[in-house]
């Protein structure tokens, strides 16, 4: 036992159940939150205004808050008074609320700490390892976040006029730019809201070049690797999917692939670096094979972060490739959204780019192309896919991001990334089945399969457990050409000392796992909340909160 | 390089465990001649925080601010006030550099928030149930018209003229690639929506018939008779709200019969941000929950019998669903719907209806003030914060004009409907609780010149 300097021992003895009951449900620093339904009332709230009185702009401190109030608080008389503007309500299409919407609100005190105890149950990459493969958690630097909050990115309005926004329209332009440079494309579009929104505006493209030509054609081929968003897009932009055979090095069955192309292929999308973690050696025939067949190569650009500076994607014959800013560019995940997936162009597909998009003067300066002037620009746009012009926090944050790297330093991002997870590979093969291992290195993240478990333990025990040794588990039971896979991938922002304290854990359950220990069915044990029953989540929905019944009263 | 922690030491030693003489030969399945030598010619190299954030404020600084100048613009994006609370609660590390919460046993704080976010967005749009929250408004709104179609089985959507011309060349992009038929239709400069005409062109094979609330020139109208005729002809009523504020003041689209209503979310808690990220709101009824796009989370329990939650009724994604899922969404925009959740606790009922009144009744006030102005007349009979005054000039130039006398004042018809003559006259004008008097006088004198 350590003791402190002083000699001091806890003398204490411990509970039966070796854990101390507390009356809240409390334990120390982790502090049980009810719903904001359950501590908050209608009646409550965390803002002041200033209150104006119409036509007179002065404040006053008693007024109600302007017309039209219904309920429990009508609003003072005068401002009901036929000079009103508001005229009682009249402007209202006789539609004024008339119950209550029951919103509780807070006091600021307890909002802020509503949501500060509810932080401290979630896992963050500004806590530890967070090695979810294929979704490439790495650090969120804080510059990001403060350039994107400057007024002249933050207050900005999209539907301001156009010399009002120049400096936005630089931004946008900058960042374009070097997505082509990176990547060796033709053109970009920037708007697309997501990595899927981004699939979605390529085989649009790739559709409405075939429409120009006169060809049509159904099927998309997806390999049985891809992400899931692949045949859900396809099938979205109106394709009929089919699969693509991997080989047993995990990559795709070029000969097979070759066998299906025909007249009705329309395009094929590759993951590259793929799902397995790696690359695919054959893409420039891929490519080429596919071309042949008059068909296109969309890439899912999930991986880009293991190759960015290293290869560009328009030398392998790319058609189209959606770039994950959330992914390669770390812009912050944010619990699942928002992302932001611009996609580049092939000088084929260019043509057909959604609208809005920027384009640079002669003179230096900016102009958004729109449905209006697009007519004589870019006559071949397939339409538009948002309202406004993408996700312009997300354009700040990477262009911070790409110009604090440099073009040297997102070469080494792709290097050290691909470097620890191949340092993961060799340091956990001898106690994890690694299936592709013999094959050679792996790229930004490394595979283990379930193989060697003990018949009743599995890939998701050994995830549940490391979640108690204080890590965010692996991806589990994805791609699904491997059995209980386990896709890790650490990113080039962990020290050298966090993967070997992360290869320590896995090594540890690994054993466990292989020996049939049952005490993995029970974990985690640390975390806030034990295994969670899912299938009755799902079996009896209840996806809002419903006020309790009120009692009856007593006879 | 400042983020990333391995020293030549460590890359040498993690080499040696690898077995490998170089990080180049990590990267063997890279074709020979695919692979670049160096870094890219012609680009940077990296450059210091305080490098990035020079250039980064100048670029910011060719912008003219909303905050800074006397400001009216919306159509689908709101200048509000956000507490400063907010901010702070999004820029925790737990919540903006956690993942999609698929292990909710360490992730609790995104899962309940986005439970009370799914309650919050139920009950302000009079529905039963809201997901998780969608890209933004426009693409929510496509992604009920596909629902709508997967519901009745049908694929001819209504579109009211009202609906943000945005939002329509949206749902008009990807209906060229669906098998939907949109029939739409230009607004026209009068006091009110063309309901009759509307509901004269719903029939038997229509599956849904969408109008915004307040619509794009910010009339509001009774919902209750296009519920009716929808339903009687088995479709659907889908409602768009891009001013979430508005729903403070009047009657929730859930409770005039809407099936399913989106929105735009931006309004309550995120930022202008030059058009995103923002947030889109998704709401319908219970039943048809199987048939909804993107993350829900639902209440469950835990092995020990405590509360908690978990993403839910999964077998609509695409993750397991693949090609048969009911949307190819896998984001959702839950930092943003942190901040709408955060904000509207914040104003809670009490907050929402006092700041929906003062929006209002400053909106009165400059719409009596401007429609003054001779040759200017307001549209609108009905309005919350948002009003179209028919202009004796072109509206477009006058915005221009507006913005060399140092005000923004409004969106032209002519910006979103380029072409269109009998709508080049039309100024869109917002007016919320971010306006000061000063800024109201400012506009007011600024049209006066513009319009002479």
């Amino acid at each position: 036992m350590t003791v402190n300097p002083s000699g001091w021992r806890p003398s204490a003895p411990a509970n039966e159940q070796g854990e101390a009951h507390t009356v809240t449900g409390n334990r120390a620093l982790m502090l049980e939150e009810p719903l904001i339904f359950e501590i908050g009332s209608v009646k409550q709230t965390g803002v002041d205004f200033d209150e104006i009185l119409p036509g007179t702009g002065r404040g006053t401190s008693e007024a109600g808050g302007g017309c039209g109030v219904q309920g429990s608080e009508p609003p003072p008389s005068d401002l009901r008074s036929a000079t009103s503007p508001c005229r009682g309500g009249a402007r209202l299409a006789g539609l004024e609320r008339n119950r209550e919407i029951g919103l509780a609100g807070l006091s600021e005190p307890e909002m802020v700490r509503h949501y500060t105890r509810l932080s401290r149950q979630n896992y963050a990459i500004d806590l530890g390892l967070f090695p979810l493969g294929s979704c490439t958690m790495k650090h969120n630097p804080r510059l990001n976040e403060k350039v994107a909050r400057l007024p002249g990115f933050a207050d900005v309005h999209p539907l301001q006029p156009q010399e009002t926004v120049q400096g936005a329209l630089q931004v946008i332009n900058e960042l374009a730019f070097w997505l082509l440079d990176l990547t060796g494309m033709y053109g970009v579009s920037m708007s697309p809201k997501a990595g899927a929104h981004g699939e979605l505006c390529g085989l649009l493209c790739i559709r409405a070049a075939l429409e120009a030509r006169g060809d049509k054609r159904e099927v998309v081929l997806v390999p049985e690797s891809a992400h899931g968003t692949n045949p859900a897009t396809a099938a979205f932009a109106g394709y009929r999917v089919e699969n693509i055979p991997a080989n047993a090095a995990g990559r795709v069955d070029l000969e097979a692939l070759k066998t299906r192309l025909g007249p009705d292929v329309a395009a094929v999308m590759i993951t590259n670096p793929n799902t397995c973690g790696l690359f695919e050696p054959d893409m420039r025939a891929i490519s080429d094979a596919v071309h042949a067949a008059g068909a296109f190569v969309y890439c899912d650009g999930a991986n880009f972060n293991a190759i960015v500076g290293k290869v560009r994607p328009g030398d392998l014959g790319i058609d189209a490739m959606h770039i994950n800013l959330h992914k390669t560019f770390s812009t912050p995940h944010g619990g699942g959204g928002p992302g932001s997936g611009p996609v580049v162009l092939s000088e084929a597909l260019s043509p057909y780019g959604p609208l809005p998009f920027v384009a640079k003067m002669p003179d230096g300066s900016f102009r958004l192309v729109e449905e209006e002037s697009a007519g004589e620009e870019h006559p071949h746009a397939f339409g538009r896919m948002v309202a406004f012009h993408g996700q312009m926090g997300m354009f700040t944050r990477a262009l911070a991001y790409i110009l604090s790297h440099g073009a040297d330093g997102l070469k080494q991002v792709a290097e050290d990334a691909v470097l620890n997870a191949n340092y993961i590979l060799r340091s956990l093969q001898d106690v994890l089945d690694a299936p592709f291992a013999k094959s050679g290195p792996c790229m930004h993240e490394a595979i283990f399969s379930d193989r060697g478990f003990a018949d009743d333990v599995n890939t998701l025990d050994l995830a549940k457990a490391l979640i108690d040794e204080g890590f965010h588990p692996m991806t589990m039971y994805f791609p699904l050409v491997v059995h209980g896979a386990m896709l890790v991938e650490p990113t080039e922002t962990e020290s050298k000392g966090s993967l070997d304290q992360f290869i320590r854990a896995v090594r540890s359950i690994a054993g466990r796992a292989k020996a049939g220990d049952q005490s993995l069915k029970a974990a985690p044990v640390h975390a806030p909340r034990r295994r969670l029953d899912e299938t009755l989540a799902a079996r009896k929905p209840v996806l809002v909160y419903r006020d309790p019944e009120p009692a009856q009263a007593a006879e | 390089m400042r983020y990333l922690p391995l020293s030549d030491a460590d890359r040498s030693e993690m080499l040696r465990v690898i077995g490998a003489g170089s990080v180049d030969e990590l990267f063997r399945d890279v074709p020979e001649e695919a692979r670049l030598k160096g870094p890219i010619h012609g680009l940077p190299m990296h450059a210091s925080e305080l490098a990035v954030e020079r250039h980064m404020a100048a670029l910011s600084r060719k912008n003219m601010v909303a905050g800074d100048v006397p400001f009216f613009l919306g159509c689908g994006a709101y200048r509000h006030h956000i507490p400063a609370s907010v901010d702070h609660i999004i820029q925790r590390g737990e919540y903006l550099t956690s993942y999609t919460p698929y292990q909710p046993e360490i992730a609790q704080g995104t899962l309940q928030m986005m439970f009370e976010f799914q309650t919050q967005v139920a009950r302000l749009f009079g529905c039963e149930v809201a997901n998780a929250s969608m890209y933004d408004g426009s693409t929510a709104m496509w992604e009920a018209i596909l629902m709508a179609h997967r519901i009745t089985r049908r694929n001819r959507t209504v579109i009211s003229s009202g609906v943000h011309p945005h939002y329509v060349n949206v749902a008009k992009t990807l209906a060229q690639f669906s098998e939907d038929a949109l029939a739409t239709a230009l607004p026209e400069l009068t006091a009110e929506s063309d309901n009759e005409r509307l509901i004269g062109k719903i029939g038997p094979e229509t599956s849904a018939v969408v109008v915004q609330y307040p619509d794009i020139l910010g009339r509001i109208t009774d919902l209750t008779p296009i519920a009716d005729a929808a339903h009687a002809a088995g479709a659907l009523l889908i409602a768009v709200v891009t001013e979430p504020v508005a729903l403070g003041l009047i009657r929730s689209p859930g409770e005039m019969g809407a099936d399913i209503v989106v929105g735009e979310g931006q309004s309550i808690g995120v930022g202008l941000q030059f058009g995103g990220p923002y947030v889109g709101l998704f709401a319908c009824r219970e039943k048809h929950v199987r048939q909804m796009p993107g993350r829900l989370a639902g209440e469950t329990v835990d092995a020990e019998g405590k509360r908690g939650f978990v993403l839910t009724l999964s077998t609509r994604e695409q993750h397991i669903r693949r090609e048969k899922a009911t949307s190819n969404i896998c984001t959702s925009s839950v930092l943003c719907a942190l901040a709408f959740t955060a904000h509207l606790t914040l104003l809670g009922e009490k907050g929402l209806r006092r700041l929906a009144s003062l929006n209002h009744a400053r909106a009165c006030e400059v719409a009596d003030r401007l429609s003054a102005i001779a040759g200017v007349a307001l549209v609108n009979h009905s309005f919350f914060n948002e009003f179209t005054l028919k202009l004796p000039v072109e509206a477009r130039p006058a915005v221009h004009a507006l913005v060399e006398r140092g005000v923004l004042g409004g969106v032209s018809l002519g910006r979103l409907y380029p072409g269109v003559d009998a709508l080049q006259n039309g100024l869109v004008v917002a007016v919320t609780e971010t306006a000061t008097t000063e800024d109201i006088a400012a506009l007011e004198a600024a049209l006066k010149e513009v319009v002479q």
